[in-house]
């Protein structure tokens, strides 16, 4: 497939933004249990606020994708069967839901309505809008990557891993923002997202590099012979019925050497996985400010890299037929 | 339930193109246009169309054939690339199973073009929108129009007679009967698309002529005596 920038962009770019909610809440749960020391409400405020952006951020690019943007709206109407109608209607929730956490952060309506246990576990509506969060970020994540995981005939990314990959790779960078945001702010929490952010890291790893070999060894289903019904084991297009281009040469074919491909693929094995961990390792035993920002940024550029990885990599059957101008 | 679709008989296509510019002619005047062209006399010209005839070559030299291969949307009894669809643009008609786009509803998203392996919907460079065959459903269902004409451009146009046209569900219809009896395909039946377009492959008559066949054995030749004589007795001298 041709790898374009505008998806590239929104799937990392509202990955990072629901990481970096998921973040927030972790960490709101954990002060609540007492488990790390209590953050100001602006902290929760100004981070649902850079969450808010990136899902924006991610929203303005999709429009890039579209013929017809202004029609954009209509794409809500098929969530019976489309899951990229659902997603069009998810990632709206989200940002709704990012809001009204952030601003309840901010405005201080935190006291709690009903408490567990002893004053152990304090609900209040933080809380109820932390959690409902957590449930939407996950169906986010789920949408998009059943986007891409439903096609059967793009075998590359029908698989349980695709949505895995979106979902641990998508919280890593968004606790790894997280870690950055605190180191930034010099608050001690950096440790403690900086860890999770390496769990996330590690898991996203392991799915990963399993997709690659998965789609290493892969054999395709259709080819030339089924592909135009003839049994004949040495099959040769002369001609695909057209002299220069069309959409279906443009669309479906990233048009880059393997080499190339290789070049990507080893850049964001190298970019996503160890460098931001060795960073936040660095950071800790340093108790840089900067150096978390850094593993974020690196690891952000790695997810660019992927993301356009994940698209070239996919065989679309339709290639069969355009394999020669004439 | 009505399934309009089209049988293509590779046996007679030459691959001449007629069906690709009686397709873009009919089609870019009409409900379904304008199919636009980019580029047209440039470099890298490039343009909407319905339906593309690609030319395959089976076989190694010197026992090679050639297979011209028309290729447009296969109207799937199982359409792949409609419930993808996040507007709804993209639907199948529920009286003749015609695959059609909205493009008034459609923000050219492309995702139905990624949902359908057969490369078949293109994305109108100007119009933005999604576009591909209509099986001329401005032409098809015009009741003004006289009933043999009442077809496709593409079936119209074709000079072998390669494109047959009609319902695929009804058990006596000519594509019906074609399909049956002489072995109707469907491409990449491993998606279960279930294509209502179906492909007749090639079929070769094969002749056995034996040596008797040429000499008959009752050949009026081989009854005349065509014997040399060199003045033995013949039954001319005989003496009556
Ligand atoms: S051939 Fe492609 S565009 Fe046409 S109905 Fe089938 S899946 Fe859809
Ligand atoms: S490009 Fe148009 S017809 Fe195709 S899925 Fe998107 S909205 Fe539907």
């Amino acid at each position: 497939m041709h790898p374009a920038f505008s998806v590239i962009f929104l799937t990392t770019l509202i990955g990072a933004g629901q990481g970096l909610f998921l973040a927030l809440f972790t960490g709101q749960l954990y002060s609540t249990i007492h488990l790390v020391e209590e953050q100001p409400g602006s902290f929760y405020a100004v981070g649902s606020a850079l969450s808010l952006l990136l899902l924006i951020a991610g929203l303005g690019a999709s429009f890039f994708h579209l013929g017809r943007p202004e029609r954009a709206w209509r794409a809500a109407a098929m969530w019976r069967t489309s899951w990229l109608s659902r997603e069009v209607i998810v990632l709206p929730a989200m940002m709704g839901i990012v809001f009204f956490y952030g601003l309840f952060h901010w405005a201080g309506w935190t006291e709690p309505f009903i408490v567990f246990g002893d004053g152990a576990l304090p609900v209040d509506t933080t809380f109820v809008l932390g959690l409902l969060g957590v449930i939407v970020a996950l169906a986010l994540f789920v949408s998009t990557g059943m986007i891409y995981a439903s096609v059967k005939f793009l075998e590359e990314w029908h698989s349980p891993y695709t949505v895995v990959n979106f979902m641990f790779l998508g919280t890593a960078s968004g606790f790894m923002l997280a870690a950055a945001y605190s180191a930034w702010l010099g608050n001690n929490l950096v440790g403690f997202f900086g860890t999770w952010a390496v769990i996330a890291t590690l898991l996203g790893l392991g799915t990963r590099t399993a997709s690659l070999f998965r789609n290493a060894s892969l054999k395709h289903q259709s080819t030339l012979q089924t592909a135009i019904g003839i049994r004949h084991r040495s099959i040769e297009q002369k001609s695909q019925g057209f002299s220069a281009s069309s959409f279906n040469t443009r669309e479906f074919f990233h048009h880059q050497s393997p080499a190339t491909l290789k070049l990507v693929r080893n850049a964001f094995l190298v970019l996503v996985f160890p460098v931001p961990i060795a960073l936040i390792l660095l950071a800790y035993l340093l108790e840089s400010p900067t150096l978390p920002i850094a593993a974020f940024a690196l690891q952000y550029l790695g997810l660019l890299a992927e993301r356009w990885y994940f698209f070239a990599e996919a065989e679309h059957p339709q290639n069969l037929y355009y394999q020669q101008i004439s | 339930m009505t399934q309009l679709a089209l049988v293509i008989d590779l046996n007679v296509c030459v691959g001449c193109h007629a069906c690709v510019t009686s397709c873009k002619q009919w089609n870019t005047s009409g409900w379904a246009g304008p199919m636009v062209d980019e580029n047209a006399y440039g470099a890298d010209p490039t343009g909407t169309f319905f339906n593309r005839v690609q030319t395959y070559e089976i076989g190694s030299f010197p026992s090679t054939e050639t297979v011209h291969f028309p290729k447009s949307c296969l109207h799937c009894e199982d359409p792949p690339c409609v419930p993808v669809c996040p507007t709804g643009a993209s639907y199948k008609r529920e009286d003749n199973g015609v695959v059609l786009v909205d493009y008034d509803k459609c923000i050219g998203c492309k995702y139905c073009s990624w949902a359908c392996p057969y490369g078949v919907r293109e994305l109108d460079e100007q119009q933005k929108v999604m576009k591909k065959c209509t099986l001329c459903i401005d032409r098809i269902t015009d009741q003004t129009l006289p009933e043999a004409e009442r077809q496709p451009a593409c079936v119209l146009a074709c000079p072998t007679n390669a494109r047959l046209y009609g319902d695929v569900h009804d058990p006596d219809s000519e594509v019906s009967i074609a399909i049956r009896e002489r072995g109707g395909y469907a491409l990449m039946p491993e998606w279960g698309t279930k294509p209502a377009n179906h492909y007749l492959p090639r079929q070769k008559n094969h002749m056995h002529i034996s040596e008797e066949d040429l000499q008959r054995s009752d050949n009026p030749l081989t009854k005349e005596d065509i014997t040399v004589y060199s003045g033995e007795e013949t039954l001319d001298d005989v003496s009556w």
